[in-house]
């Protein structure tokens, strides 16, 4: 039986490090190539050796796809086709493909260059590494090679996300990487059509949330800075350069916009910047109403936002900045922090969550006075929110989608094991599909059935469609015909056509039978008597009698013959080809039975 | 047959027709044209090869037919159809005989067996299809004879079994739009086809084709609405179809569900995989909610949309559809609405959102947590979230339908909708503020909502900010900071926003008038008096205190004990704007002194109106008085105008009425005038004075008519006749009036041919209405039409103005409704001395914002006047985007005007004013007239010669100081 194999050599049970080796129909795909936030030795990558020990990994992978931008997915990959080495394509839409070596450089920079790091991938690589890289379009259906092919489906969570398809013959896998079930302020939501995939392997971020709606979040949001600026206060908005910050500053800008506000807001340059660029440049990737109106004004150029300069922290008077990085714990967002403290009018917003150790983190959970570096006591009288702004599918999304799709089986990857026991429960209860959820390194083999095609001649579906009633979906049909197999393909023809390409000679296939009748008459007459007989019997056939003194009945041949010894009994011979075996053998059944005493 | 046919063809090929004329005077002999079907046939039998006949047929459609040749035209068809062999020429003929079986005034019946015909031996799918589409056609024109339409149902059903889509299309919707729907007839005639058609339907719902499933469900909905009762049995099979593979599938199927909802609501249906039951209408909201997150956003748009209309639903599913169920964790959260009404009614207001805050409480039960065949759990939670904005429109208006028949549901949507008012794209906002309006009365809005709602006042937009307004004029506020608070953000918006100034007292006159007990506590803090001190007085003209006085007044009407806390000056101001602002400030019993104006009762219906009454009665009076001399009339009839007008003044909505009669009375009163024998009995040279008189009067009565016929909405087709008789009248007057005014015979019988032509269309168009108008001008110069015509001008004349004289006077029936055209410029407001000051040859752009009142199509008919000092004057058409209909009635423009002008020394005025723009062809009366569109184009209408286009001025012109300067060099 076909199957398919799944092994996580990475977000098996876990978020980080995705990276997930599909066999399907003896092809091997690699799904995403990330790396691991928490870890700073060889445990950030994914272990490729299990793939092979030794030789080119070219040799044992047909493609690898990556979903998004973000490092989790796409981290490894300078390591993984540069110092491992690897040849073949790699898989991404257009708008990773130009993000990713941004954040690729960026993360290089501050393990070599920071944190002085050797033995780690150079520039040169990453830019050697994305000359293998193969940029698809949505929906597009790109052929790896003749019978592999993939194709990508938009999956929201941030700009060039997106979901795979991966088709070979009539098996078929969807990975999701990660996805949004709720569109935000830049960005769709998730779409897949009814592809009924064999397997769709799905993150499970949230596997145990469902998210209030949208609305309420940003309203609140809203209002805490428009009620800080209108006050003469200063807000604080630490993020990461890529994602959410683009939600919130659309937030904010279309938010100054309608309410005609005039303080301003500024934006740490930088990373940002140049992402920024990428955004205005993909607005086929972003939400309907950014899309629908950019030619008017393409919203992701800034009225109101402007570049930050270290100096404007100083000036007075309300303002809104936005800084990297997100969760406190250095650089600019750091900086502003400790300028703006000690001022009660001020607020910080921290849109994201925060890892135990941050300043982000202990601001949070209330702590007040805080020792910086240098053993100084920073006081910390400004007002602190906390908005969540997530961009993955909550449980109802998860089962959203899978509603959407349909597929056989599901796997789960990227999530906390605990979380992902309760919605395989629910999956499994509410679809009645299977539903796994390996651990890395370990492999789960799923079972098809692949519905094989068969190319049928239009002249034989036609002709055998005319003989019964419309074609009924639920009952299975029977058809006549010969099935050729040949250089991996199957036909359904004719038999005569058949005959024809293989250069036979047709041969007929007669059954002969000979059954005694006691009937003491003259031959003819018996003949006329079994053609009565027949004739009233077999109403819906054509009978005949021919002037030879032979019946048919359709291709049926019956001959009479008086026995050779004994003149009472006579011999019918009956003879069919093995076409009419159903008929033929009926009729030799109601001969055996005997004629019925006729009344003349 | 052929022959036959050919010779009939030929026949009406030189066919001689007489047309007898009612004049005796005028007999024409006519020709009709050669027959279009001649042309036809001869045309196709040239042609050589199947494009060439294509060619032939597509020229051939591009003309109509007359409705006598359409059966000849079908014949000559059908012959060709029989004999042709490529299949675009069939199903070109195919469609053609459908599209004149469409022929007005031509009954198909003849045609049928023919259709039917054809149809036996078609082979290609294609034609057969468009075949089937024709009998469409035939069927749809034959309704009343239930055995033809027995016969093409029969004739479908045969064909279901085709193996192509297109076909077993067509055929479903032939049974949808004529399957049999009286369960009486049904019976006999069925006997013999012995089917069900429901049942034939039914058996399609799951056909191999997507297509034909999707007919099949319309075919069905086809028949449910023309009255056949649908069986309950197919709600399990549509239940089916909604996971299908198709989304037009899904989405007919949507709407067969609801139909099947609203026909059964009270039946009782399992809950698959338990044994429990619910009611229809329950388990049918429950699966249309399911289809609220469904993959294709139109079926999203068409479930929800369907799910505002479900009003039977029990109020426990109606308030899952907006309870998400969250959980974090595997725990029971709050959502931040619960969270809000929490804090708020525990006492605590705005406190900092610490990290946390929203902490999950309760643990879970992992086993019940059901994560989505929950039914319409969250349903509208998703829909106000959807990506697509027409989407969330659609869940907008489905929350605003329920909760208008639900005040718990009402109240429960209230914080999504509150939320809705931040949605990214402004429809989507003014909607929800729109429903917000109409679902205000079962609601009242808490602090924190109301704090939410305000915050949008602060919007660009000015649609929002209004339709916040008038939101907030309706909405009850629960309680004394909550006026406050609306006050402050008001007064905010009043400095932000100055040009909101009209509807921002506006909507604090209803807010005060509503919360008369809430805004007494107030009083004092908003007048700033202090027990001991006297308080500066306020600045008068600062439209930041009038708002408060205005919120004050209100509340005061039904208050009274408020004005004890008045100081003295605020009674000064109440004078000074009762006056100026009567509209806004109501009156008040105020201590010493007298309450002005009448007191108004309600409760006097306006069957018993006096003033009614009093219109009515000295309307009769005045038709009465029809025979007295010449000058009682006069003088009653200036009288009664008086009254009128007078009338119109005092009772707002008599207004149109009374205006309406007071206009027809004066031109009836200028006709006199102008016809009194004294002077058309004086010698020739006097005539001039006389002469100028008469044609002013005509002149005015001429303008008088047009304002009458345009300036009214509600004006029917009885009133029209008499102002088109007036219109005759002034017309004959002037016509006298140049008559004995100028030499020679020559320039005089053009303007009698004239005047004659238009009687005779007068004729025409009103033929329906004469028999009401005994003794009247038109009736008496019909009857000596046959003298007119022949005799000369002089003599013509000279009829008229006996006639005149003698005819009586039409009484004027009034409609139940007449409202009178009416425009309000509210900006610019003409006060500024600051002129506005460009460069003379580039433009400057004027901001005109206007109401318009009982404007009909004000898009096509108002116009902007611009009048420069100089005598020049500008028209400006306004886009149809800048005028806005907020209410009914009622519309609003706001546009740009574009001023430009040579330089001037000094600045000056210029005058600008709204014009309402007529055409006598638009009339009313000639859009009655039929026009079908395969009549004979060349007989066009005499009507758009004398078609009479001009504009009535119908507001207050402005004026605005303005001051091109030279330009610089």
């Amino acid at each position: 039986m076909p199957e398919i194999k799944v092994t996580p050599l990475g977000a098996g049970q876990d978020v980080g490090r995705s990276c997930i080796l599909v066999s399907i129909a003896g092809k091997n795909v690699m799904l995403d190539c990330g790396m691991h936030m928490g870890y700073n030795d060889d445990r950030r990558f994914p272990d490729f050796s299990y793939i092979t020990q030794n030789g080119r990994l070219t040799d044992f992978l047909d493609c690898v796809i990556i979903s998004h931008f973000h490092l989790d997915h796409c981290g490894a990959l300078p390591y993984f086709s540069e110092m491992v080495g690897y040849d073949g394509p790699i898989y991404m839409t257009h708008p990773t493909k130009a993000i990713c070596p941004i954040l690729l450089e960026d993360y290089r920079k501050i393990t070599v260059d920071k944190k002085g790091e050797t033995n780690f991938f150079t520039s040169q690589m990453i830019k050697d590494c994305m000359k293998k890289v193969v940029a698809v379009h949505l929906h597009q259906t790109v052929q790896v090679d003749e019978e592999l092919e993939i194709k990508a489906y938009y999956a929201g969570h941030v700009l060039g996300a997106a979901m795979f398809q991966i088709k070979v013959g009539c098996e078929s896998v969807v990975y999701t990487g990660d996805y949004n079930m709720t569109p935000d302020r830049h960005l769709g939501a998730a779409w897949i059509d009814k592809c009924r995939p064999d397997l769709l392997i799905s993150e499970s971020t949230y596997a145990t949330t469902i998210r209030d709606s949208k609305r309420c979040r940003e309203r609140d949001f809203l209002k805490k800075v428009h009620e800080t600026v209108e006050r003469g206060g200063k807000v604080l908005i630490p993020v990461f350069a890529l994602g959410r910050a683009q939600e919130l500053c659309i937030l904010l800008e279309t938010f100054w916009e309608r309410m005609n506000l005039k303080a301003p807001i500024y934006f740490s340059t930088g990373l940002t910047e140049k992402a920024n660029h990428y955004y205005k440049l993909f607005i086929t990737w972003t939400n309907q109403k950014i899309r629908k109106t950019f030619v008017q004004r393409n919203m992701f150029e800034f009225k109101h936002i402007k570049a930050f300069d270290r100096a404007f922290a100083d000036n007075p008077g309300p303002m809104v900045v936005f800084a990297t990085p997100g969760m406190l714990h250095a650089g600019q967002s750091l900086q502003i922090f400790r300028k703006w403290a000690g001022n009660e009018k001020n607020m910080v917003i921290m849109p994201g969550y925060c890892v135990q150790g941050t300043v982000g983190h202990k601001i949070l959970s209330g702590q007040r006075k805080l020792e910086m570096e240098g053993r100084q006591i920073l006081e910390v009288k400004m007002q602190v929110e906390y908005m969540s702004f997530s961009a993955h599918a909550d449980a109802k999304g998860i089962m959203q989608l899978i509603r959407q799709a349909e597929p056989q089986n599901v796997l789960l990857v990227h999530g906390e094991a605990k979380k992902m026991e309760f919605l395989k429960q629910k999956i499994e209860q509410e679809f009645h599909v299977n539903c796994y959820m390996p651990a890395n390194g370990e492999t789960t083999t799923i079972f098809t059935n692949p519905s094989i095609p068969v190319d049928i001649s239009l002249g034989l579906l036609k002709r055998e469609t005319a003989i019964g009633l419309l074609p009924d979906v639920k009952k299975p049909k029977l058809m006549h015909g010969t099935l050729i197999m040949k250089d991996n393909s199957f036909r359904l023809v004719s038999p005569e056509q058949a005959l024809k390409e293989l250069g036979l000679a047709e041969h007929q296939l007669r059954f002969t039978c000979r059954v005694h009748i006691q009937d003491p008459r003259k031959e003819h007459e018996t003949v006329l008597r079994v053609y009565n007989h027949l004739k009233a019997v077999l109403k819906d056939y054509s009978v005949q009698h021919l002037p030879d003194g032979s019946i048919t009945v359709e291709s049926i041949l019956i001959q009479a013959t008086a026995h050779s010894e004994d003149q009472g009994t006579k011999v019918l011979l009956v003879s069919w080809t093995y076409q009419d075996e159903e008929l033929g053998s009926y009729l030799t059944s109601l001969l055996k039975k005997g004629l019925p005493q006729s009344t003349s | 047959m052929a022959a036959h046919l050919k010779k009939r063809v030929y026949e009406e090929f030189t066919k001689v027709v007489q047309q007898q004329h009612e004049d005796l005077s005028a007999k024409k002999l006519r020709l009709t044209k050669p027959s279009k079907s001649a042309a036809l046939h001869v045309d196709l039998c040239k042609a050589t090869s199947p494009a060439d006949a294509l060619q032939y047929l597509l020229q051939f459609a591009r003309k109509p037919v007359e409705v006598e040749s359409v059966e000849g035209v079908v014949r000559i068809l059908l012959e060709h159809y029989y004999k042709e062999n490529d299949a675009s020429v069939r199903l070109k003929i195919a469609s053609l005989l459908g599209l004149l079986s469409k022929t007005a005034g031509f009954s198909p019946d003849c045609i049928m067996d023919d259709a039917i015909n054809t149809l036996q031996n078609e082979k290609s799918h294609q034609v057969l299809a468009q075949l089937l589409d024709t009998l469409l056609v035939i069927g749809t024109k034959l309704t009343e004879n239930p055995s033809v339409r027995m016969r093409l149902v029969e004739v479908a059903c045969k064909h279901l079994t085709d193996s192509s889509h297109g076909v077993r299309n067509k055929c479903l919707q032939l049974i949808g739009c004529l399957g049999p729907v009286e369960k009486g007839v049904a019976k006999e005639v069925e006997s013999q086809s012995a089917k069900d058609v429901q049942k034939i339907i039914g058996d399609h719902f799951n056909d191999q084709d997507p297509r034909v499933r999707t007919a099949a469900i319309k075919a069905m909905l086809q028949l449910h609405e023309r009255g056949l009762k649908l069986q309950q049995t197919i709600y399990c099979q549509a239940c089916k179809l909604l996971a299908d593979d198709y989304e037009q599938v899904r989405s007919a199927a949507v709407q067969l569900i609801w139909v099947l909802s609203q026909l059964y609501p009270e039946s009782i249906v399992p809950i698959p995989s338990s044994n429990e039951e619910i009611r229809l209408v329950d388990d049918a909201f429950g699966k249309i909610c399911h289809m609220v997150s469904d993959g294709s956003w139109v079926v999203r748009v068409q479930a929800a949309k369907l799910l505002g209309s479900m009003q039977q639903v029990s109020s426990h599913f109606l308030e899952q559809t907006l309870d998400k169920k969250l959980m974090s964790d595997l725990r029971r959260k709050r959502t931040a609405h619960e969270r809000a009404k929490e804090l708020y009614s525990s006492g605590e207001f705005s406190s900092g959102r610490k990290w946390g805050d929203d902490a999950p409480k309760e643990e879970i039960d992992t086993g019940a947590v059901n994560l989505i065949e929950s039914g319409a759990c969250g349903a509208f939670v998703h829909g106000l979230e959807d990506e697509m904005y027409e989407v969330r429109i659609a869940a907008v208006e489905a929350l605003c339908m329920l909760a208008q028949s639900s005040p718990s549901f009402a109240e429960k949507c209230l914080d999504f909708l509150v939320d809705m008012f931040n949605d990214e794209i402004e429809e989507v906002r003014l909607q929800s503020i729109h429903t917000m309006r109409k679902i205000s009365n079962n609601i009242t809005l808490r602090e924190d909502q109301l704090d939410t709602v305000l915050a949008v006042l602060e919007d660009s937009s000015r649609d929002i900010r209004e339709a916040l307004h008038e939101l907030l004029c309706c909405t009850n506020v629960s309680t004394k900071e909550g006026i406050h608070l609306a006050l402050v953000e008001l007064l905010k918006n009043l400095t932000k926003y100055p040009t909101d100034r009209e509807s921002i007292w506006k909507c604090l006159k209803f807010l005060g008038s509503r919360h008369p007990t809430l805004v007494l506590p107030l009083v004092p803090e908003l007048l700033s008096t202090h027990p001991f001190f006297d308080t500066p007085e306020p600045d008068m003209d600062d439209p930041a205190y009038i708002a408060v006085l205005v919120l004050i007044f209100n509340a005061a009407k039904s208050c009274p004990t408020m004005p004890a806390l008045f100081s003295d000056h605020t009674f000064r101001h109440y004078a000074y704007l009762r006056d100026s602002l009567s509209h806004l400030v109501p009156p008040l019993r105020l201590p010493g002194r007298k309450l002005v104006s009448s007191p108004v009762s309600p409760s006097i219906t306006p069957n018993e109106d006096p003033s009614q009454q009093f219109l009515h009665q000295s309307l009769e009076r005045v038709y009465n008085l029809q025979h007295l001399d010449p000058q009682g009339v006069q003088e009653l009839l200036e009288f009664t105008i008086r009254d009128l007008q007078r009338l119109g003044e005092l009772q707002s909505e008599l207004a149109g009425m009374a205006d309406f009669t007071a206009t027809y009375l004066q031109c009836q009163l200028l006709l006199i005038k102008a016809l009194q024998e004294k002077l058309w009995n004086v010698a020739a040279p006097l005539y001039l004075k006389q002469n100028a008189l008469a044609s002013a009067a005509a002149k005015q009565i001429l303008e008088e008519t047009y304002k009458m016929e345009f300036m009214y909405s509600g004006v029917e087709s009885r009133q029209v006749v008499i102002i088109h008789h007036m219109r005759l009248q002034a017309k004959a007057l002037q016509l006298i009036v140049t008559a004995r005014t100028t030499r020679g015979a020559e320039p005089l019988f053009g303007m009698c041919e004239k005047f004659l032509q238009e009687v005779d269309s007068f004729q025409r168009c009103f033929i329906s209405e004469l028999p009401h108008m005994q003794g009247s001008f038109v009736d008496k110069l019909l009857d000596l039409m046959p003298r007119l015509v022949t005799s000369k001008p002089s003599e013509v004349v000279k009829i008229l103005q006996t006639t005149l004289r003698q005819s009586t006077f039409l009484h004027l029936p009034l409609p139940e409704q007449l409202h009178r055209a009416t425009a309000t410029i509210i900006e610019p407001t003409g006060e500024s001395d600051n002129p506005l000051r460009f460069t003379s040859g580039l433009v400057v752009a004027l901001d005109v914002d206007a109401t318009l009142e009982h404007v009909q199509d004000p898009q096509g008919t108002v116009k902007v006047q611009v009048l420069y000092p100089d005598g020049q004057a500008q028209l400006i058409h306004p886009k149809p985007a800048d005028f806005r209909n907020p209410g009914p009635g009622r519309h609003r423009l706001i546009t740009q005007v574009y001023l430009s002008h040579t330089a001037w020394t000094e600045p000056c005025q210029i005058e600008v004013r709204l014009l309402l723009a007529y055409n006598s062809n638009r009339s009313k009366a000639s859009a009655k007239i039929p026009k079908s569109t395969w009549s004979d184009s060349m007989e066009a209408l005499p009507q758009s010669e004398n078609g009479i286009e001009g504009t009535i001025p119908f507001s207050k012109p402005v004026k605005v100081y303005i001051m091109p300067k030279p330009a610089r060099r």
